[in-house]
Parts: structure tokens; C-alpha cells; sequence
């Protein structure tokens, strides 16, 4: 063990790189998470809770009953106006215009290049608002970009990052503990939707999303709404073993469940097609969209000429891969990894990795990671590596 | 948490026991264990390597990152805790006892170890 071993821990967790700001932002539920005993980390300039006890634990409890998280670091962007749809349909990848009032899509924004600035949730909350949810790492390049290309549209674009906390429940538990603290029409909810309702007394936008494989809701409340809400989540779920989670479990659900995070799989240089997620950019929509030309002729580059395939890993050993060591066969380099954590569930290492296309096939042959020197081999297989039972 | 006083400290957070018969024993502390969080994997020194006083021997991989793991004496492995190798999760559960890494036959000593309460002031300032 060594001091910097620990400073580089501390600091170990997805995209990490410095704010602008030096000054560290902390959530509403902030007291909260120290009188929990909660380790905290640096996370896009807050300080957010790493982990409460042991982050397999909290892990397992998402899979298998409940966990709570506090998410008030996403960025939350509201856009408002008679042009909202048709500003939303420029400025981002997806149709954004045919999401029902109510509903919510998962989409991208990219670059004029077809680099892509940031993955998005965007819910429709009506005819004529929309509230974007940036990751925290790219709230402001959102808002800018955003910002930048509402000229001329009928539209404002309104920073609302400091209007919400953002409270998450997930697990196959999550629906029974809501239903008790709320009169919602839960069972009408689907999943990617969206209603306003009251949660525990206090108003809330409850969403069926999350980022961790299973069903569960996201409630975005006033933060001075957060501690309440907070604490009548975990007495409502104090029989059925909810526990309060951190961004660590959160990070091995996701990628379990084969879920990119930006900075790893998602950054400017890749475009959606690159990444395999080809299918958020609707060439079909109506009008003009930012990237449009780029993303077409990266369409069909990825048809001629497949570029690196984003695959999984399964470790045959346990060292564990992590992001930026390299893939190997044959003593070529012919990947990269952008996420690896020790999987809780399926009990050995796994990554996410861009591979050479001739190598990406599940079941390829002789396939390594070099850890530290040495390559330790790995199966390839599809994504993701955890789908639950519906 | 708490360091116990029967221990030695390195500054790099492992302890050192007490040698019996020129054996001391070696792990990491609560405090490591808890920065760390769940450690997953644990390479030890070879029985019968010989290791020296803040060189690298071995790793432990958590969930997040990976850490090298230092002697912090000189001499002769001459046991690991296979116990640990099976089930890291015992180096969290239980750091200054069940969760021991390696033994260690000590040739040398080197002059700055911590007793307990100086490693717990370092670890407070």
C-alpha cells in the first residue's frame, strides 16, 4: 500500500476530469451521507457518496431488493417554448419531437463533426417543455451547446441544474417500496415514462429510468424536498432490505448491464455509430440536425468499413482490467479497455473494450488483456453481460 | 476504528507484529482496508521469496483501482494467508486478524516504523 496508492483511489471513479470551478458542490443530502458514515469521492467537481459500507453489498441489494441513491450531480437543462420540439430535434440526434408528452427517450448531442458532446435523457413533460438530464461532467458543455443553437428558434433554454436533487430507487423491491409512499399510478408507469405526482407529501417528477439494469425510478424533487423524501424512502423500505447506495455500485451495475458512461465509451472523437449506438440518430426526422452530414457518412463508413466494435469481457483469471489497458491477440495490440471493474454477479472481472472488428466476434479465440505486463486471457462476448428477468 | 497497540506501522498503512521465533506477521490496516473498499484479488509474495523493507511484493485489487502492496521489513517470506487468496473479502472483514497477508522471517527493521498512536496521527492529519 502507498500513499498515492490511496490518493489515486480516492480519485479512481469514471469520468474525473477537473471542473473549471475549483470549488466543490455539494447535494442537498450532503449532511445526510456523513451522518451515514458514507465515504465520499470527487465526482465532475461534487462530492458525492462513493459507498456507504461495502459497495458489493450495495450491489447485490440493487439486484436483488433495493438501493437509494442520490443523483443530484446530473444536470438538469428545462426547455421551454412554442419551438421547443423543433429546437430539440436540431440540437440533438434523436426525434425529440415524436416523444409523447409524458415520456422519456434516451438520445445524444453531438458535434458538427458527429463527436458526441454528451448522452442524454430527455422527457417530454409538455406539449412545449422538455427537461434535458446532462451527466454532471457535461452539464455546462450541454447548456452552451444548447444554448448556442437555440438562435432563432422560439425556445428558451433555462440551467436548472440547482432547481432539482435527484433521488433514485432501484431494484426489483422499488415498485413496492414507492407504491407505499405514494398515490401515483405506478403500474401505468412505463418504463422511459415520466409523471408529476407526490411522493412521501412532497412533489415530485417520478421517472421509471435508471442506470442500473433494473426496474426502479428516478424522483426529481426541490432540494429543500430531498432530506424528507430521502428519509421516507428508506423507512418505507426498511423491511424489504433497501439500502443506501453509492457511485461505485452504480458504476459495476451499469456496466453489467452494458451501459456506456461517458469518457469511457462515449467522447467527442467517437461518433454514436462508432460506439455501436447508431440507432439514437433519426436521419429520418424532419429538418436540419447538428452533425447530419458527419453522421451520415459515419453511417455508412461503419457499414463498409466496421470500425472498432465495442464488445465485453469475461476474465478467465481474477486481475482485474481497467480502463485504458489494452487488448491483445497474437501479440498485436487490437483494443483498448474503457470500463473493467471485478463483476459481483456473474464473480469474475469483466471490461468493456473497442476491439478490431476481427476480433470482436463472441467466442473469438485468444484474446488477452495486458494487465500490467502481463496477458491474462479473456472470452469475448456480447453485451451486456446481465439482463434481468422480466 | 482503531489501531492496536500491540502492532507496528508502516507509513505506507501496513502493520507488523510482533516477532515470534524472528516471525512477524503482516497486513494491511482498517484504515487501507476502508479507503480500498472490497478487495477482490490479492497477489502475495512466494513462500521462500525474499522480500525488502518498502519494496513492492504483491497487489490488491478492489472494486476500483489497483494498489501495490509493500514489506514494510526485510526478510524471508515463510508463509501467505491462503485463507486471504481464496476470500479477499477477509482483508475488509477483518484487516489486523483473519484478513493477515503474509509472514515474514525479519533480517532487517528499518528505523521509521509508527506505533500505534503515531499512525493514527498520521492518518488524522
Amino acid at each position: 500500500m502507498g500513499r498515492n496508492d490511496l490518493a489515486r483511489h480516492a480519485f479512481a471513479l469514471g469520468d474525473d476530469r477537473p471542473m473549471s470551478s475549483t470549488e466543490i458542490r455539494r447535494t442537498a443530502l450532503d449532511a445526510l451521507h456523513r451522518s451515514l458514515g458514507a465515504t465520499m469521492t470527487d465526482f465532475a467537481g461534487w462530492d458525492m457518496p462513493l459507498r456507504y459500507g461495502s459497495e458489493r453489498d450495495e450491489h447485490v441489494a440493487v439486484r436483488t431488493k433495493a438501493g437509494l441513491f442520490d443523483l443530484s450531480h446530473m444536470g438538469e437543462i428545462t426547455v421551454t417554448g412554442p419551438q421547443a420540439a423543433a429546437l430539440l430535434n436540431f440540437a440533438l440526434v434523436g426525434n425529440i419531437a415524436s416523444v409523447g408528452v409524458g415520456r422519456a427517450r434516451y438520445t445524444m448531442i453531438c458535434q458538427a463533426d458527429g463527436g458526441i458532446l454528451d448522452d442524454l435523457i430527455v422527457y417530454r413533460l409538455a406539449e412545449t417543455e422538455y427537461m434535458v438530464v446532462a451527466n454532471a461532467s457535461n452539464a455546462q458543455v450541454v447548456l452552451d451547446a444548447l444554448t448556442e443553437r437555440a438562435a432563432g428558434f422560439d425556445a428558451e433554454v433555462r440551467d436548472d441544474r440547482d432547481a432539482y436533487a435527484l433521488i433514485a430507487v432501484q431494484g426489483p423491491e422499488s415498485p413496492g417500496i414507492l407504491k407505499s409512499v405514494t398515490d401515483a399510478d405506478l403500474d401505468g408507469l412505463k418504463y422511459y415514462a415520466g409523471l408529476p405526482g407526490t411522493v412521501a407529501g412532497v412533489p415530485a417528477l417520478i421517472a421509471r429510468t435508471g442506470y442500473t439494469g433494473e426496474d426502479g425510478f428516478e424522483l426529481f424533487v426541490k432540494p429543500e424536498h430531498a432530506v424528507e423524501l430521502w428519509q421516507a424512502l428508506t423507512e418505507a423500505g426498511e423491511g424489504v432490505g433497501l439500502v443506501p447506495c453509492g457511485l461505485s455500485c452504480r458504476d459495476t451495475l451499469r456496466l453489467e448491464a452494458g451501459m456506456p458512461l461517458y469518457g469511457h465509451e462515449l467522447t467527442t472523437s467517437l461518433t454514436p455509430f462508432d460506439a455501436g449506438l447508431g440507432r439514437v440518430v433519426k436521419f429520418e426526422k424532419e429538418g436540419d440536425f447538428v452533425g447530419r452530414e458527419a453522421l451520415a457518412a459515419a453511417a455508412a463508413k461503419a457499414q463498409e468499413n466496421p470500425p472498432r466494435v465495442l464488445v465485453g469481457l469475461i476474465a478467465e483469471g481474477r486481475r482485474v482490467p481497467r480502463s485504458g489497458y489494452t487488448v491483445v491477440a497474437g501479440g498485436e495490440v487490437i483494443g483498448e479497455v474503457t470500463s473493467g471493474a471485478p463483476s459481483p454477479t456473474l464473480g469474475k472481472p469483466i471490461a468493456m473494450a473497442y476491439v478490431d472488428a476481427a476480433h470482436a466476434a463472441p467466442g473469438t479465440e485468444g484474446v488477452g488483456v495486458d494487465i500490467r505486463g502481463s496477458h491474462e486471457p479473456y472470452e469475448v462476448v456480447a453485451l451486456p453481460f446481465y439482463k434481468r428477468q422480466k | 476504528m482503531s489501531n492496536p497497540h500491540h502492532l507496528r506501522y508502516s507509513k505506507e498503512h501496513e502493520w507488523l507484529s510482533a516477532a515470534e521465533d524472528g516471525v512477524s506477521t503482516v497486513g494491511i490496516t482498517e484504515f487501507a482496508a476502508n479507503a480500498l473498499g472490497d478487495v477482490v484479488y490479492a497477489q502475495l509474495p512466494d513462500v521462500g521469496s525474499t522480500v525488502a523493507a518498502g519494496e513492492t511484493c504483491g497487489e490488491l485489487e478492489s472494486t476500483k483501482s489497483v494498489s501495490d502492496l509493500y514489506s514494510p521489513v526485510t526478510g524471508e517470506i515463510t508463509e501467505i494467508n491462503e485463507d486471504v487468496v481464496n476470500d479477499p473479502s477477509l482483508v475488509n472483514s477483518a484487516p489486523f486478524e483473519g484478513g493477515w497477508l503474509f509472514k515474514v522471517r525479519v533480517t532487517e527493521e528499518p528505523a521509521d516504523l509508527l506505533s500505534a498512536d503515531e499512525y493514527t496521527a498520521q492518518n488524522a492529519g
